[in-house]
């Protein structure tokens, strides 16, 4: 191979060329599932990238509870304790931003998904040491949610 | 002749080599065209519904919509969105990436699809003006601003009417040509509130002021849309001269005395690991306004996100700190104007507690 830079940097442009494309602002995913069953598939798609649930917000019985209408919402936090930990260790303004979540609520008979890109926080955080960690964080978020829709 | 076939050769293996390299990386279902189905799914579906019934967005497979609109039109409007009124713009799809959204779109498409000139109707903006305040104002704003709300509401029924767009947006304006503002005035769109003005009894000379009016939107901008601007701070953070216990009864009193109730203290570590190992030097105080929390979820439901209310207080090298996000990373995430406004009314909320928290 004479010119195995040029061969490298091919591969490379088409790695980049294919690489997922990335939504504006915030992720979305909408579901053809009930509420219950959307939820359920979320927190399990959730653990089984290694993250654990810390707490379910549940905001809709909040609202009924002073009078206001309201379908079924949820919010689900979730983390791993030891990237949290060095994170926030790193960065100490990155806890406002912590745990990741995810936004879960019903549409009628389907179920809404909304997150923020966790790669946004590069922006704010520019330590190289983090990117890995936002990058990754990216990648799984990315990927609940395109399990979410599969499973229509 | 060897020394070519050599050369043949060796150029045949080269490619079987990319082909294989390319193969082993996962890449060669990538390198066909993009799907645009999966791209409408993971970009648009969640506003417009899997099969473009609309429901947050636009009804897209609306056919009256489908024989108003052009590919360009599409395709602006995807690159550029619409600043402030929650369709965002996707400067990160690649133009190969929007024409197979486009593709996908026009699927639903039974009729031909409109194409219209870019040159600039020739009209009275002055007498637009008022035929626009009789004729348009009452749904599309008197500034052109759209109709009120964002459209995001919760479990919004999907049927119709939709929400009368704002015409007066650089979005909007740039997607859209005068050939096809005045199609759309001239037919009207069936399924919508938006009717024939024709059919309505006005000349085409009339449709061409209005449509001369509204192109002049561009020279009269609306303020309120700018909510890209970029954050100087992703925090509010103020130093505590207190010790962290005490800023931790600080905050719960100051968030009651801000009309807001307190919900619940956690660590940051609550529930990653046991009660034992967490850092309990990362306090958050969690707190809420139902009524708030109704009027944003209101104005739009995926602000679920930032909820609940929360201020971190944080001991580092006996520092002590409280932080909050800083609420406009939050609008300028959303792309809704009536959000920036909820945003500026949190920030003086979280700035007003930690205040007084560390006064």
């Amino acid at each position: 191979m004479r010119h195995p830079l040029k061969w490298a940097v091919t591969v490379a442009c088409t790695l980049l060329l294919c690489a997922p494309a990335v939504a504006a602002d915030l992720l979305m995913a909408r579901v053809n599932r009930l509420f219950p069953e959307a939820m359920t598939l979320l927190q399990s798609s959730i653990s089984s990238r290694g993250y654990t649930i810390t707490r379910l917000q549940q905001v809709n019985e909040n609202l009924e509870r002073r009078a206001f209408k309201s379908d079924m919402y949820r919010v689900v936090y979730f983390g791993k304790h030891e990237e949290v930990r060095q994170a926030t260790a790193r960065n100490p303004e990155l806890i406002p931003f912590l745990p990741l979540n995810i936004t879960i609520f019903a549409e009628e008979d389907q179920t809404i998904l909304v997150a923020s890109h966790p790669q946004m926080l590069q922006e704010f955080f520019p330590d190289p040491e983090l990117k890995p960690l936002f990058e990754r964080w990216e990648k799984d978020m990315l990927e609940i949610l395109d399990e979410m829709r599969e499973t229509d | 002749m060897v020394a070519s076939r050599i050369t043949g050769e060796i150029m045949l293996k080269r490619l079987l080599f990319a082909a294989s390299l390319l193969a082993g990386l996962g890449i060669s279902s990538a390198m066909a065209a993009p799907d645009g189905a999966q791209l409408y799914g993971r970009n648009c579906a969640a506003c417009h519904g899997e099969n473009g019934n609309g429901g947050i967005g636009v009804p897209l497979a609306l056919p009256s919509f489908q024989a108003g609109i052009s590919d360009d039109y599409l395709r602006k409007t995807i690159h550029l969105g619409r600043p402030g009124r929650v369709m965002p713009a996707f400067p990160a799809l690649e133009d190969a990436e929007v024409d197979a959204i486009v593709r996908y779109v026009r699927s639903w498409n039974r009729g031909i699809s409109a194409t219209y000139s870019a040159e600039r109707v020739t009209g009275d903006p002055a007498h637009g003006r008022k035929l626009f305040a009789q004729y348009c104002a009452a749904c599309h704003g008197a500034e052109g601003e759209g109709s009120k709300g964002t459209g995001v509401t919760f479990s919004r029924p999907r049927d119709l009417p939709i929400m009368a767009p704002a015409l007066n947006n650089p979005g909007f304006l740039s997607a859209s040509t005068d050939a096809m503002i005045k199609a759309t005035l001239m037919r009207g769109r069936e399924g919508t509130p938006m009717v024939s003005f024709i059919k309505q009894g006005l000349k085409e000379k009339d449709i061409d002021d209005i449509v001369s009016h509204v192109r002049g939107f561009e020279n009269h901008p609306l303020s309120q849309e700018v909510t890209t601007a970029k954050v100087d701070r992703p925090v509010i953070a103020m130093d505590s001269p207190y010790d962290l216990n005490t800023t931790v009864e600080n905050v719960k009193r100051a968030v009651n005395n801000n009309n807001f109730f307190y919900g619940r203290v956690q660590t940051l570590e609550y529930g990653m690991t046991s009660p034992a190992n967490e850092n309990q030097k990362q306090v958050i105080v969690y707190f809420c306004n139902i009524s708030l929390l109704n009027q944003a979820l209101a104005i739009d439901p995926r602000v679920g996100m930032f909820l609940p209310c929360r201020i971190s207080i944080v001991e580092t090298n006996g520092k002590v700190q409280v932080m909050s996000v800083n609420p406009a990373v939050l609008s300028r995430l959303f792309n809704n104007s009536e959000l920036l406004r909820m945003c500026d009314e949190l920030s003086k909320n979280y700035t007003a507690i930690m205040e007084e928290a560390t006064l």
